[in-house]
């Protein structure tokens, strides 16, 4: 299918919105009625048709509007992409992954034509047509990770390998779920989860690293995360706290349906050919209570996940002051029916809610 | 003086060592105020004959006691920042065989640990030992200031003014732990600061 690009926004008006296509393959983050930290990966080699799993990248109706409002928080905080002088010949692999998967996954957006190490690269979306040369850094307008994920949906972070662990040397990062690359830049795997709770007293983390670092090139892997946003901000960072915090606070019961929003992250990791660094796109998808509620079985396991969520992580979600709202509002849309397992909402199968 | 045991903390938080004499082809040793305890504790007449002690007093009277350890070279400074432009002189010469003592507050570990790791110096060669103040070196994550000395959580920021939260995590690149708008969510309701390890 041809996809309709939305003219929207992340911020003001936030005229940003779903169509019940971007509904219906909304990333639901929880498979079953209950939820804990888990690493849950799986291998990253497509999924169903239409899913958000299909494609290496995947682009939606949200791609232009989100590349515009990276832009704006660019140009207000250059310090959002960065990357650490032994970083660029990563950057240089995630650029050719992702043109190669564009063009080769959506031919009809996306042209790579290569002749030796002379490139010409064509996003037909955001109408540019450029010529380089590979490697070559003095031929792009920005470096290689820059001038790439200026282009792709979702943060990014380069992992460098050494010493047995993943250090986070380089990134672009504007659509983050709370954290500073500026401050994180340069600590290892440990250094960044650090304020993480529990996760690590559960050993999450060392099991996690030690799947990371024996990715493999041409195996990518995949998980989800999720957590909570009042209006469909993408720019939730550190940085601007003191002026986005405060939205929290202006939930209603009235507009709790349209202004919360689910925030899901489809993290991805890739082993790079040349640096033997990792890719890890952390792609955000925002869905409002609303919208999620359309789906009989999302509604019921909702409830039953937030109700049932220790204190500990809904207080580090930056939700716990807001949970009883929510469960006022989901709690009409769980009628105690069972749920199907997986992510996939079902909506042929699952029964509708009981009045 | 008692050394302070910090609580058990996150992973992103450094841990400080006790300083032991090295074999090693020089000594370049780097401490304020109290910090300068645990140079007269560590030093023996071996590691003096080719030693450099860099002290920043911060107001504390050590210097006669440490020049009378009989450094190779002594340099007192009254700051940091004062001292930084001698520190990374030094530090340009460094030649395999270093052996990097730091000690004080974390704010000058921190600091001068990057120092050393940047001129070269393996961090292998490098021990830290804290004494002293407790106070934490912070940065905000707004407007990226750094504000020194920081004894109490929440603290106001010393460039751009918010009242901010302390974290405990740390940045090494930075030398520095967070600091995050502490009334964001409810702006004007700041809780009455009190001591860090309170």
């Amino acid at each position: 299918m041809s996809i309709q690009f939305n003219d929207e926004t992340f911020r003001d008006d936030y005229s940003f919105h779903n169509s019940e296509w971007a509904i219906k393959r909304f990333p639901f983050p929880f498979h079953e009625d209950s939820y804990m930290y888990s690493m849950n990966a799986e291998q990253h080699q497509g999924g169903p048709d239409g899913s958000v799993y299909e494609k290496r990248f995947d682009v939606d109706e949200h791609y232009v509007s989100e590349m515009q409002d990276r832009a704006k928080v660019l140009a207000d905080d250059p310090l959002r992409c960065q990357s650490l002088p032994h970083m660029t010949l990563a950057g240089w692999d995630l650029l050719e992954l992702i043109m190669v998967s564009k063009s080769e996954d959506y031919p009809e957006l996306f042209e790579l034509h290569r002749d030796g190490n002379q490139w010409r690269w064509v996003n037909k979306p955001l109408g540019i047509d450029d010529t380089f040369t590979f490697l070559d850094e003095s031929t792009l307008p920005y470096g290689p990770m820059e001038y790439i994920t200026r282009q792709t949906q979702g943060d990014f972070a380069l992992l460098d390998q050494r010493e047995e662990n993943l250090w986070m040397d380089a990134g672009m990062i504007t659509t983050q779920a709370d954290w500073s690359l500026d401050f994180d830049i340069g600590m290892n795997f440990f250094e960044w989860h650090a304020p993480v709770p529990k996760a690590n007293e559960m050993g999450i983390f060392k099991r996690a690293l030690k799947y990371l670092i024996n990715i493999p090139q041409g195996s990518p892997g995949r998980r989800l995360n999720w957590t909570m946003t009042v209006n469909p901000l993408l720019d939730t960072s550190p940085e601007n706290y003191h002026k986005w915090g405060v939205q929290k606070t202006t939930l209603t019961p009235e507009n709790i349906g349209a202004k919360q929003h689910l925030r899901v992250e489809l993290q991805t990791f890739y082993r790079l050919p040349r640096s033997n660094a990792l890719a890890f796109p952390i792609r955000c998808y925002l869905c409002s209570f609303q919208d999620l509620m359309t789906m009989p079985k999302w509604g019921r396991r909702l409830h039953r996940v937030i109700r049932d969520l220790p204190d500990e992580l809904a207080t580090y979600k930056g939700f716990i002051d807001n949970r009883p709202m929510m469960l006022d509002y989901l709690s009409n849309f769980d009628d105690g029916l069972p749920t199907s397992p997986g992510i996939f909402p079902e909506p042929e199968t699952e029964p509708p809610l009981k009045a | 003086m008692s050394k302070f045991e910090f609580p058990p903390s996150i992973g992103s938080r450094p841990i400080w060592g006790t300083l032991e004499p090295r074999t090693g082809a020089s000594h370049l040793f780097i401490a304020d105020a109290q910090g300068a305890e645990a140079i007269i504790d560590v030093a023996t007449p071996e590691l003096m004959k080719t030693g450099h002690i860099i002290f920043i007093s911060l107001g504390a009277d050590y210097a006669d006691k440490l020049r009378a350890l009989g450094p190779a070279q002594f340099y007192e400074g009254p700051s940091y920042d004062a001292s930084l432009p001698r520190i990374k002189r030094v530090l340009s010469d460094a030649k395999m065989g270093l052996r990097v003592y730091l000690a004080g507050t974390e704010s000058l570990m921190g600091q001068a640990t990057n120092e050393a790791t940047s001129a070269g110096v393996p961090p292998a060669a490098i021990q830290t030992e804290h004494r002293g103040s407790t106070a934490r070196r912070m940065q905000c994550v707004h407007c990226k200031g750094f504000t020194e000395d920081v004894e109490t959580d929440p603290f106001v920021c010393s460039h751009c003014g918010l009242n901010l939260f302390v974290r405990d995590h740390y940045s090494r690149r930075l030398a520095a732990y967070q600091g995050v708008c502490v009334d964001a969510e409810d702006p004007g309701n700041v809780p009455t600061p009190k001591g860090i390890y309170e």
